[in-house]
């Protein structure tokens, strides 16, 4: 039961944090702006609106009030208005998330696919040319800013060879004759179910793209770190053991090595997934791809802050939630994790 | 009298560093006979191991065996490609190390890792496997093969993890045991039950063991015959009661000499002076006359070359016995 | 296989003539052996100089102050304009210089800024360890909870689009890292005798920490800082480029390719060439961070030439 002990210390953890983090962003929201009221009703308030506001947020009472209001409201899915779109703001997550996710999910897919099997052979033959090549594309990777890849990659793959899309989730023709039916609002799930397999085609072949750019940066990350702890792992004597007793080279490396260099592998992809969580900021806004990232940006603009306060909570949230995933998982693959 | 299993034929590996050429085997030859339980004895740095690492083909880097021959079954092992080699090792040599728990990968339960030895040697299905690590864990006397099927290394003792390892070695059906080491870093009484444990392994199942150490009272209680090393030298060899009782060389006497009453009963400990060459820099003549009492003005000109001292084949390497037998 | 042992220069006349050798200076002198470490410091010394000098270099000082140059729009990279000119006909090779004043000064402001409020929190957390140590680093994990950029974004618009807010918003997420870092090396030097001893002999807590435990830290944060100084330029340019940060008429980095984007795929050079030198200098300190970690490291050290 110390598995399970364990799991249940991490989470008790993760509540922790993430109280911890309503409370900043409560400052950020209600603290920092020199006229808080004005900030969540947008820009060119009127005297009334202000008054209103806040009357609304509770702004002439004391802070501990104003938090326990901010909570109540958080807790019962009451996230603001948007200045701009005047939806609720959890209405507009709703919609806008999950083209943000499905982009997310298939870079990160993308990213250990290519990163980890990479990160093994550079670092099971250190010094050779594919060490070198892979140490190449992995610096250039955490140098290269990603909204310049993704216009690289249109300008390649667009303009020069006209082999894939310039942006958006589908084509017009898909959205107009064979509309995604929503369910989760994912589109490869969606149209999968629903067996709309020209809305499938034309879903992946939009989704390379804006995916591959954003898996540049967690695919050096993994290369790095799975590279290195290979290294490590591979002066270990179980593994001189294993080699002495006959196990096949690839059975060595990609079982017996890998799964004890997968551990601090996997810390670093869970960094890898905020860095695509807020990539997809930058990739959407070149892909127009309608997610989080294009909303945010939008509100930027448009300066809604009370959009941008509650979309940097609700990821920063589906962050920790991750981390508490990868720090579960992590027990399940190395039961050493649970003792220290 | 039978054929020998390993035969050993003047055997050299160097390991070439920054700092120069270390030549840590140096011309050793010796055979073990099947079914017998061989010891090959030395202090530490005096190449036992990498003679151990060098019969699997398996010298670390920067390391290369320079010469030697090393036959197997009457096969000639150096001259082996890698892939015949590997289902060599562990198929019909297998090794075991000095500590267990550094050797057994600490993410994969002790029933994954045989039953990944034994596939990847035999051709049997993932349950036939299974059963056969039961009944391996069964051999090496470990209770409830079951549970301990699904039980990671570190939640074993130090001792059941070398039964493990010993079942690992056994279960691809490998029938040369080179055991490095294999209690030095278990407690007294668990030493005991494991060298129990290999004798008991080689009456029921055949196997021949070679048993590196550095402890003289452990060759004494469960070998056959034994090999002294020094300096990447074979010093004296011969039956156990030979080199132990009838001993020649002054190496060995030292170490005897060294070692608490379990073998002889005498009042109070000896050292050997001095310390093992490293190596690198050669010494000329015999290399143990620095440290030798008895050292001859012979001693410094010329190596002395294994020769027959006494019954069967004790032989022993020191100009002491050069006049007796010439 | 190399059996030859390196070729080790190091300044032996001077060890020999007496001289102190310092720490820095075998640093120095390792680093010097490495190729690319020399040509990322000679590419960043050129924008760096180029920014700063960047008035009297350009025959176009007042389109780099953001004056339009309209008969010119978009014209393609050629003799005058060797980038070309940008959506209102600016020299774009001035805007890249003029903008890599702000672009350059946001990563190293937001490093030291960093550095500054970390160190210092990092050594007393790990010296003092109790309670002190505890909230500090519960601190640090709230802090390192959110995803950086967005939480730069939400404060920079909390304060309000500008270069300083920026830079603010930028630094307060980075400082944890340098906490943590810090701590860590503090908490295994606080077991060494030098310390123990200082100890024993009455040496305030205060005197222990500046003279003895933070000049033991300062390689490990160079090593950091140098790497950091790409990290830091990276987000710094994203956030500009969603619009926040610097504001035309003034020239960024981020804020072009923002601009430049829309007109990419007709026009690439005015976005690609101000994406280029995000990228060139983001590489250039990645590449110097890694010199710098091998030539900090003793055991890298001698083999620089040899291995890699």
């Amino acid at each position: 039961m110390q598995r399970l002990d364990y799991i249940l210390k991490r989470m008790v953890m993760a509540i922790f944090v993430l109280i911890s983090v309503s409370i900043l962003t409560f400052f950020i929201a209600r603290v920092v702006p020199s006229n808080p009221a004005a900030a969540w009703v947008g820009p060119h308030p009127t005297k009334e609106q202000i008054e209103k506001a806040t009357l609304e947020l509770g702004l002439d009472k004391p802070l501990y009030v104003q938090y326990q209001r901010y909570m109540q409201d958080l807790l019962s899915g009451d996230l603001g208005t948007s200045v701009r779109t005047h939806q609720p703001i959890l209405s507009d997550i709703k919609t806008f998330l999950p083209a943000t996710l499905e982009l997310v999910f298939v870079g990160m897919l993308i990213a250990v696919l290519i990163g980890i099997p990479l990160g093994v052979l550079s670092g099971a033959f250190k010094g050779s040319w594919l060490d070198h090549f892979t140490r190449l594309i992995s610096i250039a990777g955490v140098s290269m800013p990603v909204f310049l890849l993704g216009l690289l990659l249109q300008l390649l793959f667009f303009r020069q060879l006209g082999l894939l899309p310039l942006g958006a989730r589908v084509s017009t023709e898909v959205a107009l004759f064979h509309p995604v039916t929503p369910i989760t609002r994912m589109y490869l799930i969606d149209s999968a179910v629903t067996g709309n397999w020209t809305a499938f085609k034309d879903a992946s072949i939009h989704l390379i793209l804006p995916a591959l750019a954003l898996a540049t940066y967690p695919i050096a990350l993994a290369i790095r770190m799975t590279r290195s702890t290979m290294i490590e792992v591979l002066n270990e004597k179980y593994i001189m053991a294993a080699r002495i007793s006959g196990i096949r080279e690839r059975s060595v490396l990609f079982i017996l090595a890998l799964k004890n260099a997968i551990v601090p592998t996997l810390n670093a992809l869970g960094l890898a997934f905020v860095y695509s969580l807020t990539g997809a900021i930058l990739i959407e806004i070149i892909f127009s791809w309608p997610g989080l990232g294009t909303y945010v940006t939008n509100a930027v603009l448009g300066v809604d802050f009370p959009v941008i306060v509650s979309v940097t909570l609700i990821m920063t949230v589906f962050y920790i939630a991750i981390n508490l995933i990868l720090d579960i998982l992590q027990a399940f693959i190395d039961p050493r994790v649970i003792i220290g | 009298m039978n054929a020998p299993l390993l035969a050993i034929e003047d055997l050299h590996v160097h390991f070439n560093t920054y700092a120069g050429t270390v030549r840590a085997v140096n011309g050793v030859s010796f055979e073990i006979r099947s079914g017998e339980m061989f010891g090959l004895v030395g202090e530490s740095g005096c190449g036992k191991t990498v003679t151990g690492l060098a019969i699997m083909r398996a010298i670390p880097s920067p390391g290369r065996i320079m010469k030697g021959r090393i036959f197997f079954q009457g096969e000639d092992l150096i001259t082996k490609s890698e892939s015949e080699m590997r289902d060599i090792r562990g198929g019909r040599i297998a090794m075991i190390f000095q500590d267990p728990t550094a050797s057994l990968n600490p993410v994969f339960t002790a029933g994954y890792q045989i039953s990944l030895q034994i596939t990847q040697h035999r051709h049997v299905s993932k349950k036939e496997a299974k059963q056969l690590a039961f009944d391996m864990f069964s051999e090496v006397g470990l209770p409830h093969a079951k549970s301990i099927y699904n039980t990671y290394p570190h939640e074993l003792s130090g001792g059941m993890q070398q039964r493990v390892m010993i079942a690992m070695a056994l279960a691809s059906g490998a029938e040369l045991l080179i055991a490095d080491e294999p209690t030095t870093a278990l407690d007294v009484t668990i030493q005991a039950q494991i060298l129990a444990l290999l004798s008991q392994l080689r009456e029921s199942e055949g196997l021949t063991i070679l048993l590196i150490t550095h402890d003289l009272g452990v060759v004494a209680e469960t070998c056959d015959r034994v090999a002294v090393t020094y300096d990447g030298h074979i010093v004296e060899s011969g039956t156990v009661d030979d080199v132990l009782y009838q001993t020649k060389h002054p190496y060995t006497q030292g170490l005897l000499a060294a070692l608490p009453d379990t073998v002889r009963h005498k009042q109070s400990l000896e050292v050997i002076k001095g310390s093992v060459p490293d190596g690198l820099h050669s010494v000329s003549g015999c290399s143990f006359h620095p440290r030798c009492p008895k050292v001859m003005d012979i001693c410094l000109d010329q190596p002395p070359s294994l020769i027959i001292v006494g019954e069967k084949e004790h032989s022993a390497s020191c100009y002491l016995y050069m006049e007796e037998t010439a | 296989m190399t059996t030859v042992a390196p070729d080790l220069e190091i300044p032996i006349e001077d060890i020999k003539a007496g001289k102190r050798v310092t720490e820095y200076h075998l640093m120095w002198w390792a680093f010097r052996r490495d190729p690319l470490a020399v040509l990322s410091l000679v590419i960043l010394l050129g924008f760096i100089l180029g920014a700063i000098f960047a008035p009297n270099l350009t025959p176009y000082p007042e389109q780099g102050r953001g004056d339009p140059n309209l008969l010119e729009k978009f014209s393609p990279p050629n003799q005058g304009h060797l980038l070309g000119t940008d959506y209102l006909g600016r020299d774009v090779l001035t805007r890249i210089l003029y903008g890599g004043r702000s672009s350059l000064a946001i990563g190293f402001l937001v490093v030291i800024v960093a550095v500054l409020i970390g160190v210092p929190l990092g050594a007393i957390s790990g010296y003092y360890g109790g309670w002190i140590d505890n909230l500090v680093m519960r601190i640090t994990d709230i802090f390192l909870a959110f995803p950086p950029l967005l939480l730069a974004i939400a404060l920079a618009s909390a304060l309000g689009a500008s270069f300083t807010n920026t830079m603010i918003a930028i630094s307060f997420t980075w400082w944890p890292w340098y906490t943590r870092l810090v701590r860590a090396q503090t908490l295994s030097l606080r077991e060494r005798y030098f310390i123990e001893a200082a100890r024993s002999i009455g040496v305030p807590s205060w005197k222990i920490i500046t003279s003895h435990v933070l000049p033991n830290v300062m390689t490990p944060v160079m090593v950091q800082a140098t790497m950091d100084l790409g990290g830091a330029i990276l987000v710094g340019a994203a956030v500009s480029f969603i619009g926040l940060g610097v504001q035309p008429p003034l020239a960024d980095w981020g804020q072009m390719v923002s601009i430049g984007r829309i007109y990419f795929i007709e026009r690439p050079w005015y976005a690609g060439s101000a994406g280029l030198a995000i990228f060139l200098v983001t590489l250039a300190f990645n590449l110097l961070g890694d010199a710098v970690r091998d030539a900090a490291d003793p055991h890298t050290r001698r083999v620089v030439d040899v291995g890699r």
